[in-house]
């Protein structure tokens, strides 16, 4: 089957960036809205399309997935070191296609009206395009350095949809620490993709995910300090995915960025770029599984479980909606993350690996859903703090609606995806890993009571007086949200396992009652303490939070973790490391060369009195000269 | 040939003869007295010439007629110096070589 008009998946969203970009003063604001939403539109189609002939057609060949490569050869270096360029179509590029392509339309879709009014529209579909683009290429690519070029194109587009209002200093200031910290976690991607590429002599994904390839099977050969070679190249490559996906320590860039619109917070930093680092250890995962017999895999799990409880408690006191949606996706990919961790590899016992992928397709779709309707709140009441939220489900409907479809799928309500794909998670982290699991079961009631915090603080709580009444949203921002909500319920009923696994091979996933059962207790508890709490003001929260004391005051600043940074950045780098170098840098080598100027500065002054200009002494020269001569000459004839 | 004198003594007149018009060649201030030091010197080296033909290469004449070479070129420089001298004093209404020291450092 010839995969390759897949390229123009990506493609149409850059042609679209290219007109947009070198155009946007002159196209005016309405047609390049529908300009991008039609270019998205037909990548759309085309992916559902590639997904509708790879899933039911011509995927499944004696029932194992193919792996679908086209590719062209770019770059030669030496007989061995070639790289290439090309599309891979398999069971993860072609899901991704889908929430890629899906997410991004409907947040197109809703930028129309959102963005409004707004002076860089043309400006901001452009850069939706070119972010598009970037993702789909980066899910596509067919090796190491093809998904590296991606994920930095993806990166510069955050940087630039971060700092959209480049006016407000706190939003270039968000954009530069985005682009900063994925770009220095990049630098362990990149060092682990050349050893990798060193000690394997390839790039390809199908090469050195073969399990059965020289890759794999020969992961012993070279050590260094104890662990193979593949090992730390995989825990570097995990570096670079930790820093796009928000893990803990590198996850500061994620609350900051909420200074972009809302809809980039949707499509970038919930439902796509995000996910990119739980995408890359997805593609990747039987290298993880089999070399060293999975320690790195070991390192992804318990990096992912940490990572979801911590931000899972600091999301419990925030006051900025879109901060605590923020703290939310980083626990939710902790949650992916340490479901690949425990995952195993044949039948059954990769359903961590599935279990991580349903999340994903999942958690974009309701997670995009809380960003848009937080953005339609926010555009309504012109404020992001819960203090100016009250009892606006008299004002806004819809969003009221569709927000609490969201909240329950995310908590694991029964009947919504969330509550699918968390269970698969859990299942996979108890079968595997037990303290793990206790983790994820707490955190799922811990986001639980956030998210319905969040929801009866908005919603609820007390009648605000407005000073402006707020009104719904325009047709162009609800319908998004309702096809959203649609999908967050939807999109449960996928048999996942039938399609996404890790030896692409189908296998049945059940629903373990008892398991769930205690997950969804736990989901309800964090629910009606949340009502509880909440749903009427009262200050039971404040005694509570009081009673916390320390705790509380360092859950809320983030638990101190930007002033950490801060701190040994300025005091210790700064101040211990780089100002000895430039001490030795001011004084001694621009010294060296101020001293060698200013000695022939020095000698020039004191030969410059040769040229007097006194016609007699060049004539006294002259002669002295010519006695020298003589007097050598004569000494020479003599003797 | 003059009878009692040899070369040496007439040589070494001329030697001093040119390192006086070395010495005030390099020391006077006036312009044209510097002029006149240089004709001492080219003097001194047309005796040199004649000197040597009498008394080293009587038959030949070439040193005695080289002197008239001599004279000659000192004319013509003469004539061109004093010409540099007159533009010089155009320029700086002065015929001292202090005043002329304007291409120095």
């Amino acid at each position: 089957m010839d995969f390759t008009y897949t390229i123009y998946i990506p493609l149409i969203p850059l042609a679209v960036f290219l007109l947009l970009g070198l155009n946007y003063d002159k196209i005016k604001p309405s047609i390049s809205g529908w300009i991008g939403s039609l270019g998205l539109f037909t990548s759309l189609v085309l992916s559902y399309y590639t997904a509708y002939k790879y899933f039911f057609e011509v995927g499944k060949v004696d029932g194992v997935y193919q792996t679908f490569v086209h590719k062209w050869r770019w770059m030669t270096f030496t007989e061995t070191l070639q790289i290439d360029m090309g599309v891979l179509i398999d069971q993860i590029s072609v899901m991704m296609l889908i929430v890629v392509s899906t997410v991004s339309f409907l947040v197109h879709l809703y930028s129309r009206g959102y963005m409004k009014g707004d002076t860089g529209y043309t400006k901001f579909f452009a850069f939706l395009s070119l972010f598009t683009f970037s993702m789909m290429g980066l899910v596509m690519a067919a090796n190491l350095f093809q998904i590296y070029i991606f994920w930095e194109l993806v990166g510069v587009s955050s940087y630039l949809l971060i700092g959209y209002y480049y006016t407000k200093p706190s939003a270039v200031l968000a954009a530069k620490k985005a682009f900063i910290v994925t770009r220095f976690a990049d630098l362990g991607f990149l060092i682990g993709i050349l050893i990798l590429g060193y000690y394997t002599g390839t790039f390809d994904f199908m090469e050195l995910t073969n399990p059965e390839g020289t890759a794999i099977t020969n992961w012993a050969s070279s050590s260094f300090m104890g662990l193979s070679v593949l090992t730390w190249g995989l825990m570097l490559i995990f570096i670079g995915g930790a820093g796009k996906s928000a893990m803990f320590p590198l996850h500061i860039w994620l609350p900051d960025a909420m200074e972009g619109p809302t809809p980039v917070s949707a499509l970038i930093h919930a439902a796509t770029m995000v996910v990119a680092g739980v995408f890359l250890v997805a593609r990747l995962f039987p290298m993880y599984y089999f070399v060293e017999d999975g320690f790195a895999l070991n390192l992804v799990a318990w990096v992912g479980a940490f990572s979801a409880l911590f931000a899972a408690i600091i999301a419990l006191t925030q006051n900025d909606i879109k901060r605590v949606l923020a703290f939310s996706t980083m626990s939710q990919i902790g949650y992916m993350m340490l479901a690949l961790g425990v995952s195993e590899y044949e039948g059954h016992n990769g359903l961590g690996y599935m279990a991580s992928m349903f999340h994903l397709f999942t958690h974009a779709m309701f997670k995009a859903l809380l960003f848009l309707a937080a953005g339609s709140i926010i555009h309504a009441v012109h404020s992001n703090y819960l203090k100016d939220m009250g009892g606006l489900r008299k004002y806004m409907p819809i969003t009221h609606i569709t927000f609490l479809i969201a909240a329950l799928s995310i908590s694991g309500f029964p009947g919504f995806a969330g509550f699918f794909s968390k269970d698969e998670i859990l299942v996979a982290a108890y079968e595997h890993n037990k303290l793990i699991y206790y983790i994820g079961v707490f955190v799922a009631g811990l986001t639980a009571f956030y998210m319905f915090r969040l929801y009866f603080g908005i919603f609820w709580k007390k009648d605000t007086k407005y000073e402006q009444i707020p009104h719904e949203s325009p047709a162009s921002m609800t319908i998004p949200l309702i096809v959203l909500a649609f999908m967050s319920i939807a999109t449960g009923y996928i048999h996942f396992s039938e399609y996404v696994s890790a030896d692409h091979q189908s296998f049945e996933a059940h629903l373990n009652y008892p398991l769930a059962a205690i997950a969804v207790g736990v989901g309800l508890i964090g629910i009606i303490l949340a009502y509880i709490f909440y749903k009427k003001e009262n200050n039971l929260s404040l005694k509570v939070s009081q009673g916390f004391g320390f705790l509380y005051e360092s859950a809320y600043n983030k638990f101190y973790i930007d002033e950490l940074y801060m701190f040994i950045t300025k005091q210790i780098i700064f101040k211990r490391i780089s100002a000895p170098f430039a001490w030795f840098d001011r004084h001694i080598v621009d010294g060296t060369m101020n001293l060698i100027g200013n000695t022939t500065v020095f000698t020039s002054k004191k030969i410059k009195g040769l040229q007097s200009g006194r016609v007699q002494d060049y004539a006294f020269a002259f002669i002295a000269g010519g006695v020298i001569l003589a007097m050598i000459f004569i000494y020479n004839w003599i003797i | 040939m003059i009878n009692g004198i040899s070369i040496y003594e007439i040589l070494t007149l001329t030697t001093i003869i040119f390192f006086i018009g070395v010495y005030g060649f390099l020391t006077r201030k006036n312009l044209i007295t510097m002029l006149l030091s240089i004709e001492l010197i080219l003097n001194a080296s047309a005796i040199n010439f004649v000197v040597i033909n009498t008394y080293l290469f009587p038959e030949n004449l070439q040193g005695v007629i080289f002197s008239i070479f001599v004279v000659a070129v000192a004319a013509a420089e003469t004539a061109l110096a004093v010409a540099i001298i007159i533009n010089l004093y155009k320029l700086v209404a002065s015929v001292e070589v202090e005043d002329t020291e304007i291409m120095k450092f």
